[in-house]
């Protein structure tokens, strides 16, 4: 017994040791993991309230914040009764009756008022008169009574009742049915995708043919218009907003689809042979030369060579022009203009944004759905997306 | 459904057009510039040379059409539209850059532009590379990145929406829907109406910046740092440096060049900056950029087209250095190639 005793107390002191020599290093174990966390708790918690708000009930949306959307909430609203239309002789007495929630929303109601300037003080368990003098009993559940000994008269307004209630918590999709059918989302939805494929296929083909000979062939003056391609990378857009806003105005093409696919492709362009160019003057020089003694033309390589060995190049490029063009606002807005009717996603959010900015349950469940694909192709197609990236900006 | 269908057409036709420019060409080049050939098979005359000559112009020829179009031709156009008046009628003179010179709001966009790029370049970069190395040590690396990363694929104009919403004010008494008003209110302070608030308005805006391009520096300089050589590292850790010491003296100047390219980069985007300032405040409350500014004259009224080319060259001239720096060090690495 005392030998495995002392056993255990040397092992306690050698564990006391190690602990002593290594608790810094598992500190810093602790403190890197707790950092990243603490990033990515930053860096998606903007997105993800955004997301849970777009499915919550509109009205609790706006008078809780998302955080409290798991809990039951309490909140105090007016809504009106029904009018003499729906009142019913009972016993001889005229008789109203309905439930004080909202369509679709049900919970239970604590107290009662009939001056939305005051808070609700009344118990529901209590019959009270509302302000014209009927009758008023409620129930928990939101079911009401209004009784009168007389008829109604016809020109009775809605009582207005003021109620504390508590609501669970109610998931629903209508905000996404009502951007969709009645913001116009779904049509912007179609034309932001009429805009992008266009406008990602039509640069690849112009790029790559243009990258192979700028990698493989010669021809006078080939440097001199590779370092000017290069310089238009950072050309700012906006430069080429102002003249040909004008061509386009000139020919009649303002407002419509083509406008955009060319100029999306002109402005992807100098970035898809700049990667294309770094791609495909990489690939090894045998290849090429063997084919060319085989008696290919620069054509027959092009096609049946370097196109299929450059699919993971030309898929980052793919990626990242279609996630470009899908996001953008600038070129639409500009091009396409707000006069004409077509609209594409961004345009219509920010115009949301202006007109119905407070509405959150509109602005973040059209924000959403103009996300939804983006992030869909960044999830699946992340590491192309990903090569893409690093293949444009560290190589030289 | 008629309009996919026109869509569809199009695009038909434009794909159609685009291969029957290559194919076509091509086939034109191998038949009528074909070699004679005798009846024996010796080659009477040969085309080779002029075929080698002209089909590399074949090949460029659509990219530096379209190019020349939309960036080149734009660029000297928007230059002769700065002397002209708001409908490029009537020569000016400097009159569109003597306004410019003298106008508060064209001073006021380019003090805040030149904030942006002061602080969302160095503050992307710095996020993006203390979480890139402070991923390269865990087993969940691809999964911690890919949620920094996430933002890159969302709309400028989605990202102003997220923090519109992250941003949001209600007056005192009411509930607070937005996070930072509901975590100063349970604090105990008054809510803030956030984008108006001057000069913090615009480092709101800026977060905004920060947050997408963060993810960009540090998938970059994640992967530049995996290019350090082991044996370095070593070498540091067996010279008893800590890993502080390793990481500014040794990772550091050794991904110096990745640096600089991530935040000329993450710089030109944030020179350019439009979408952001557009949805939020639409250069209220003085937060103002030289791309919002743009946009407002291009399309106030009627439009002043001379007003608007002199604020985007302004843009232009602020980017003329990177492009010089850009292409040399291009044209360095071609001279090795």
């Amino acid at each position: 017994m005392s030998s495995v005793a002392a056993e255990q107390t040397h092992v306690q002191s050698s564990n006391t040791a190690v602990t002593k020599v290594q608790w810094k290093e598992r500190l810093g174990w602790l403190a890197v993991r707790a950092t990243l966390v603490f990033f990515i708790v930053i860096w998606t918690i903007p997105t993800f309230g955004l997301l849970i708000s777009s499915v919550r009930d509109k009205n609790q949306l706006l008078t809780s914040g998302w955080w409290t959307s798991f809990l039951a909430t309490t909140t105090t609203t007016t809504n009106g009764t029904l009018t003499a239309d729906a009142a019913e002789e009972i016993d001889g007495q005229w008789v109203i009756q309905g439930n004080i929630f909202p369509e679709g929303q049900s919970g239970t109601v604590d107290v009662i008022g009939f001056s939305a300037l005051r808070p609700p003080d009344i118990p529901v368990s209590e019959t009270t008169e509302t302000r014209d003098g009927f009758t008023f009993d409620i129930q928990p559940n939101g079911d009401y009574t209004l009784t009168s000994a007389e008829p109604f008269p016809e020109d009775m307004r809605a009582q207005q009742v003021t109620f504390t209630a508590v609501l669970p918590p109610r998931w629903t999709l209508e905000n996404y049915d009502e951007v969709l059918n009645a913001a116009g989302i779904s049509e912007s939805f179609i034309n932001t995708a009429i805009v992008a494929i266009p406008s990602t296929i039509i640069p690849i083909a112009i790029a790559a043919f243009a990258a192979y000979a700028f990698a493989w062939m010669k021809f006078p003056g080939r440097l001199g218009l590779l370092i000017v391609v290069v310089g238009m990378l950072v050309v700012p857009l906006q430069l080429s907003l102002i003249p040909i806003l004008k061509l386009y105005n000139q020919f009649g093409l303002r407002g419509e689809f083509p406008a955009l696919w060319l100029a999306h492709t002109a402005f992807g362009l100098p970035l898809a042979i700049y990667l294309l160019y770094n791609y495909i003057s990489q690939l090894p020089r045998e290849i090429i030369e063997s084919a060319k003694i085989d008696g290919a033309s620069d054509f027959d390589i092009f096609t049946r060579l370097i196109i299929p060995l450059s699919v993971p190049a030309l898929a980052a490029f793919a990626i990242f022009q279609f996630l470009w063009v899908w996001n953008d606002f600038l070129v639409a807005l500009v091009f396409l203009g707000t006069t004409s009717g077509e609209q594409v996603l961004t345009m219509n959010i920010n115009a949301l944004n202006g007109s119905r900015g407070e509405e959150w349950h509109i602005m973040t469940s059209a924000a959403f759905i103009s996300m939804a694909v983006p992030l869909l192709v960044f999830f699946s197609l992340q590491r192309y997306f990903v090569r893409g990236l690093v293949a444009g900006s560290v190589k030289g | 459904m008629s309009e996919i269908l026109n869509a569809a057409l199009f695009v038909t036709l434009g794909v159609g057009a685009m291969l029957l420019y290559y194919y076509g060409s091509n086939w034109i080049l191998e038949t009528a510039l074909a070699d004679r050939v005798a009846s024996d098979g010796t080659i009477t005359k040969s085309f080779t040379n002029i075929r080698q000559g002209v089909r590399p112009w074949i090949f460029v020829a659509p990219a530096i059409v379209l190019l020349s179009v939309y960036l080149a031709y734009p660029a000297l156009a928007t230059l002769y539209y700065s002397f002209f008046d708001a409908n490029s009628e009537a020569f000016v003179g400097l009159a569109n850059y003597q306004w410019a010179i003298g106008n508060d709001g064209f001073r006021q966009a380019v003090l805040n532009n030149v904030l942006w790029i002061l602080v969302v370049p160095l503050a992307s970069t710095a996020f993006g590379l203390l979480i890139a190395v402070l991923a390269d040590q865990v087993s969940w690396e691809a999964i911690a990145k890919a949620f920094i990363f996430m933002p890159m694929a969302i709309s400028f104009v989605g990202a102003s929406i997220i923090w519109n919403f992250v941003y949001d004010f209600n007056a005192p008494g009411n509930p607070q829907i937005g996070i930072l008003n509901a975590m100063i209110t349970s604090l105990g302070f008054e809510p803030v109406n956030w984008l108006n608030q001057q000069p913090l308005n615009n480092f709101l805006l800026m977060v905004i910046l920060i947050w997408i391009q963060t993810g960009f520096a540090m998938v970059i300089l994640s992967s530049a740092l995996k290019g350090v050589p082991d044996e370095t590292l070593e070498a540091a850790r067996i010279d008893g440096a800590n890993p502080i010491e390793i990481f500014f003296r040794i990772m550091i100047p050794q991904i110096a060049s990745t640096i600089a390219v991530v935040m000329t980069t993450i710089l030109i985007t944030t020179l350019k900056v439009f979408d952001i300032v557009q949805v939020m405040t639409n250069g209220q409350s003085d937060t103002e950029v030289l791309g919002n500014f743009m946009f407002r004259w291009m399309f106030r009224g009627t439009g002043d087209d001379g007003k608007a080319a002199v604020i985007a060259l302004t843009i232009m001239i602020a980017t003329i250095p990177f492009l010089i720096w850009n292409t040399r060090r291009f044209y360095r690495e071609e001279q090795l190639r």
